[in-house]
């Protein structure tokens, strides 16, 4: 039993990684009904830039936010510089362009950082927290715990203010947008903004766990997409929801069913299924199509 | 005849006298060699999963740098072409063929990897050109009667995991242990020398064996379903990255096995810091290699010439990050190969010299570590020493084995 | 909604153009460069042979992709599971029985066929994103699934296979690199002209009817499930195909070879080529294969950062990739043709 819980838990603080990376995917594609791949690249971007800020001697928080600005700014200008002139393209050129992008930020990073790995600090205090037996960093609480901090805000946002509205509508209804005067265009660019933001925050609370490297997201993009996915792409509170699952199952799956060797086609293969019987994910609104 | 005719013909017959056996030693050149410069090709993962091992190419290209400042080799530069595979074998392919085909180099020098050097093992023996001082520790390249052209360098992955599976039976002959090892050709290298060297006993021994992938985020799992198994000792088979992962959380989770760590992580900067030192106290591993951040080279003659090699010609480079200790390491080696043969810089001449090492010394081995081959012995460097990290440094114990 | 985000503007005219292609002109090009895809072996070295051998192989690959993808709109981020298999299955027969290299090409084609339709069956029920997470998982997966213990004994594990090069037949004066240059050229024709055959007639028009407006292709009594199943099946026979020739041509398969990385490279060979066209899988190829390489000349720094501002470059230039830009300016040029005859009127 206490094995099981053990596993449990660890699944538990795995998957508040894979929801906080999911987060922002279900992010963007609220904002620009695209799913942006190179995400993971800009937020592994994003917490290199914080490691930057901290080696040169600023304080954790102050870094932290400046890194969460520089991110926003950073995906503003990318959807205005690099995605504009694609808009119009076909949907798989766009994708190609994600993939573009998300190539040329591993690359960089390699350049820049190398690719030894790096440690990056945690805000929150070293000492395990105790649950009787168990151990869960504190950092994985913390972790988490912003996590859901910022899903809520995502969660006010989009439902209770104006510019919320209006960027709901850009990306569902362009035209019908455009023509009450929602500036889509830059609508867009917000959201890819509050993504990139989003993402830094992921992997800020991500990289004390993993180890800072390029490829530190490579790993956890597929489960997070997963995640996402189960969880119903529109809905931030599944994607949140839907990576602890995926962490949980993910866990249980290479501890007692198929083992280590397997566990990911296993996970994958379930998760598929679960898609293929409701195919807009578990807690996704379902869309019906009119002839 | 005048005085003076017959002091010119002395003259001649003494200058040929004396030219002769530079006359009989003919320069002999394959591709890739002239009379001005050597061409060694080489392919690197500088990109994909393996891409933290690039940095060895990198500290190789700048020790031939260093050593062309200095002069070149017998008076010819070195001209190091260096190639990224990505860490996939067909790029391998196509990258070998190029170098040997198109750049027309004399010999490649320590590919990276496995699976890739077993993709154009098979090529570069067809074509004769030398595999030379490949960056792999598997067994299989140390068989020079099934491929002539092929050598290693490092110290093989099995011996070394013997090494420990003997200390083990010393030590703790009841022990149980557990294992965590990645799922390549390099975890599963380790691990079968593992069992081979706790022979019959491995199938009582062995009380746990967990498997992680590279594309895995973290290891934590496995961790604990290896402390769920009761085991006291742990072989750690991980890259650095995730030997980082799993030592912090051994610890974290109150896991306290005597814990064996592999040589491929067993680097004080790259692995133990970012675990946390006071995580790692107690962690036995082997070296070869004089560790960067060991105090107890701190003013060793070796390192620092090492040291102010990295200052001078690859600046970037991380001082705390073994494999610049390794590249610089094997790139000499080559050099030394390359003096020896003079000036017949054929393929053959280049794997017969590579044969014939005979107690070579480096200044970044440890002491006592020498590097032998012969016809019959492709393998450079076999001799490890145990070593047991305190919290600071690695204390060697026990005898150099397999010298 | 979600349907829409692989249903793009590619182009609708594959078959209309199909009806010109008898036209002698067409003919004429397409003579010309065959021979002088013939005559290319002799005119460069060996190991730029073995390149070229290697884009024919990529344009097999991703003509298969592109039935799926370009004409039938489903999406697929995990070709390269296809491709592995096809190279194992390859191997494998190779190594283990001694088949001859040139029957394992078919079966690894049928063995794929058969994998692409079982794959395609559950997947029918996934749409767009969901597909692509569904193909990404099977791309992502197939390393680890090729290195099961259970099936070392045949795949050779995490060592993999090494496979002897085959020598050409009768002692025809070439080399083994010319040899299996036009082996693969000669599968690869017989492959395109297959495709070629089956896109213009009645199945191609149904795959194109099911990516556009699938509910009025059902409703005009298209078998949706049926095609959509079929389409992953044949795609996956080419890609399989594909695979066996790529081993062959490398001489060694392990899982490492078959990373997703693969996968996303065909997908972006496609679209870089030009979606629902199939000289668009020689332009996929061609780019796949070489501008790595010319990358990597660029900037020894950051290659891959260089080949990613390659492909956007080309997106920005070209949206619906080489083959469509090309008919772009193929139109402009006709109808400025076309204009000035009429300038008399």
């Amino acid at each position: 039993m206490d094995a099981f819980l053990n596993q449990v838990f660890a699944g538990l603080a795995t998957g508040g990684i894979y929801a906080s990376v999911a987060l922002a995917l279900v992010m963007i594609y609220q904002a620009t009904h695209h799913v942006n791949f190179a995400q993971g690249e800009i937020a592994m971007f994003s917490t290199y830039i914080a490691w930057t800020l901290i080696d040169a001697g600023m304080p954790y928080w102050p870094a932290f936010f400046l890194t969460v600005v520089i991110a926003f700014v950073l995906g503003v200008l990318i959807e205005r510089i690099i995605v504009r002139p694609v808009e119009q393209a076909p949907v798989l050129s766009v994708v190609v362009v994600f993939i573009g992008l998300l190539i040329i930020f591993n690359s960089l990073a390699g350049w820049i950082y190398t690719y030894t790995i790096k440690v990056f600090p945690s805000p929150f205090p070293k000492e395990p927290v105790h649950f009787g037996d168990h151990f869960f960093s504190a950092h994985q609480i913390g972790a988490v715990g912003v996590t859901l901090v910022v899903l809520a805000l995502l969660y006010a946002f989009f439902r209770y203010t104006p510019l919320g509205l209006a960027m709901r509508a850009a990306a569902q209804n362009p035209a019908s947008a455009k023509l009450v005067g929602i500036r889509v265009g830059w609508m867009l660019a917000l959201g890819w903004g509050l993504a990139a933001a989003i993402g830094a925050v992921a992997g800020m609370m991500v990289a004390p766990v993993v180890y800072l490297d390029p490829n530190m997201m490579s790993g956890i993009l597929l489960y997070a997409f997963a995640a996402a996915l189960v969880g119903g792409i529109d809905n931030p509170g599944g994607a949140v929801l839907g990576g602890f699952m995926v962490g949980v199952l993910e866990n249980l799956l290479g501890a007692y069913v198929i083992g280590n060797e397997l566990k990911l086609a296993f996970a994958l293969v379930l998760i598929i299924t679960v898609l293929v019987i409701r195919p807009s994910g578990l807690f996704g609104r379902v869309h019906v199509t009119r002839v | 005849m005048s005085t003076k005719h017959l002091l010119v013909s002395a003259a001649a017959i003494v200058g040929l006298a004396l030219n002769a056996p530079a006359a009989m030693a003919q320069k002999k050149y394959d591709q890739g060699a002239s009379d001005t410069e050597i061409k060694i090709g080489n392919t690197m993962p500088y990109s994909g999963p393996a891409s933290a091992y690039g940095t060895i190419g990198k500290a190789a290209a700048a020790y031939f740098k260093k050593v062309n400042d200095e002069g070149g080799i017998n008076g010819r530069k070195i001209n190091f072409i260096s190639v990224d595979d990505g860490y996939s074998p067909p790029k391998t392919v196509e990258m070998a063929r190029r170098l040997v085909e198109q750049d027309q180099v004399l010999l490649i020098w320590g590919p990276l990897g496995t699976p890739s050097n077993s993709a154009i093992q098979k090529y570069m023996n067809a074509k004769k050109v030398p595999q030379l001082f490949v960056y792999t520790g598997a067994t299989k390249w140390n068989d020079p009667q099934h491929f002539p052209w092929t050598m290693g360098w490092q110290p093989n992955y099995q011996v070394e995991a013997q090494i420990y599976a003997k200390h083990i039976l010393q030590t703790k002959p009841d022990a149980k242990i557990a294992v965590l090892y990645q799922n390549d050709d390099y975890g599963k290298d380790y691990l079968k020398g593992f069992e081979d060297g706790l022979g019959a006993k491995a199938a009582t021994m062995i009380v746990k064996k967990a498997s992680y992938e590279t594309s895995d985020p973290t290891v934590d799992s496995q961790i604990v379903q290896l402390q769920a198994s009761g085991a006291n000792v742990f072989f750690n088979i991980t890259t650095p990255k995730f030997a980082a992962m799993a030592i912090k959380k051994a610890y974290d989770i109150g896991w306290k096995p005597v814990q064996y760590l592999n040589n491929v992580s067993a680097s004080i900067g790259s692995v133990l810091i970012p675990a946390g030192v006071e995580k790692s106290v107690g962690i036995i591993s082997t070296e070869y290699l004089k560790d960067p951040l060991d105090p107890a080279w701190k003013d060793d003659k070796g390192m620092n010439e090492w040291r102010a090699f990295m200052a001078k010609y690859y600046p970037d480079g991380n001082l705390k990050d073994s494999g610049n200790v390794s590249g610089y390491g094997n790139a000499q080696t080559l050099v030394q190969v390359l003096k020896q043969c003079g000036d017949n810089l054929t393929h053959e001449n280049v794997m017969k010299q590579a044969a014939n090492l005979k107690n070579f010394e480096l200044n970044v081995l440890l002491p006592g570590i020498k590097i032998n081959t012969s016809p019959t012995d492709f393998a450079p460097i076999q001799a490890e020493q145990l070593a047991r990290f305190d919290g600071k440094e690695w204390v060697r114990f026990g005898d150099i084995i397999g010298n | 909604m979600i349907e829409e985000y692989v249903l793009g503007a590619a182009p609708k005219t594959a078959p209309a153009a199909a009806h010109a292609a008898f036209s002698r002109r067409r003919l004429a090009t397409v003579a010309a460069l065959l021979a002088a895809a013939c005559a290319l072996p002799f005119l460069v070295s060996s190991y730029h042979t073995f390149q070229l051998t290697l884009v024919l192989v990529y344009a097999i690959a991703l003509l298969g992709l592109n039935i799926l993808t370009g004409y039938n709109g489903q999406i697929s981020l995990g070709h390269g599971a296809f491709y592995a298999i096809g190279a194992y299955v390859a191997a494998i027969l190779m190594d283990k029985f001694g088949v001859p290299y040139w029957l394992t090409v078919p079966v690894a084609g049928v063995v794929c066929l058969g994998a692409g339709f079982l794959f395609g069956l559950p997947a029918l029920r996934l749409e767009g994103l969901y597909l692509a997470l569904a193909t990404f998982a099977l791309g992502v997966s197939m390393p680890q699934i090729l290195k099961v213990k259970d099936l070392e004994h045949w795949t050779g594990g995490v060592q993999g296979i090494v496979i002897i090069k085959p020598d050409p037949p009768f002692s025809l004066p070439v080399n083994q690199d010319q040899w299996l240059y036009f082996f693969t050229l000669a599968v690869m024709l017989l492959m395109f002209l297959l495709g070629w055959n089956l896109l213009r007639g009645r199945v191609g028009r149904s795959l194109i009817a099911i990516r556009d407006q699938p509910i009025a292709a059902e409703a005009m009594g298209v078998n949706n499930a049926l095609y959509k199943s079929l389409a992953f099946g044949v795609s996956a026979m080419y890609t399989g195909v594909a695979g066996a020739l790529g081993a062959i041509a490398v001489q060694f398969v392990a899982p490492d070879s078959f990373q997703i990385f693969l996968s996303i490279t065909f997908l972006v060979g496609i679209v870089i080529g030009g979606l629902a066209s199939i000289p668009g899988a020689i332009y996929g190829a061609i780019f796949i294969q070489f501008i790595p390489n010319i990358a990597d000349q660029i900037s020894k720094a950051a290659p891959w950062a260089i080949y990613g501002v390659f492909m956007i470059g080309f997106m920005y230039l070209m949206p619906t990739g080489v083959a469509g830009a090309l008919r772009i300016a193929w139109a402009r040029i006709k109808s400025r043709r076309r204009g000035s005859g009429n300038s008399g009127t």
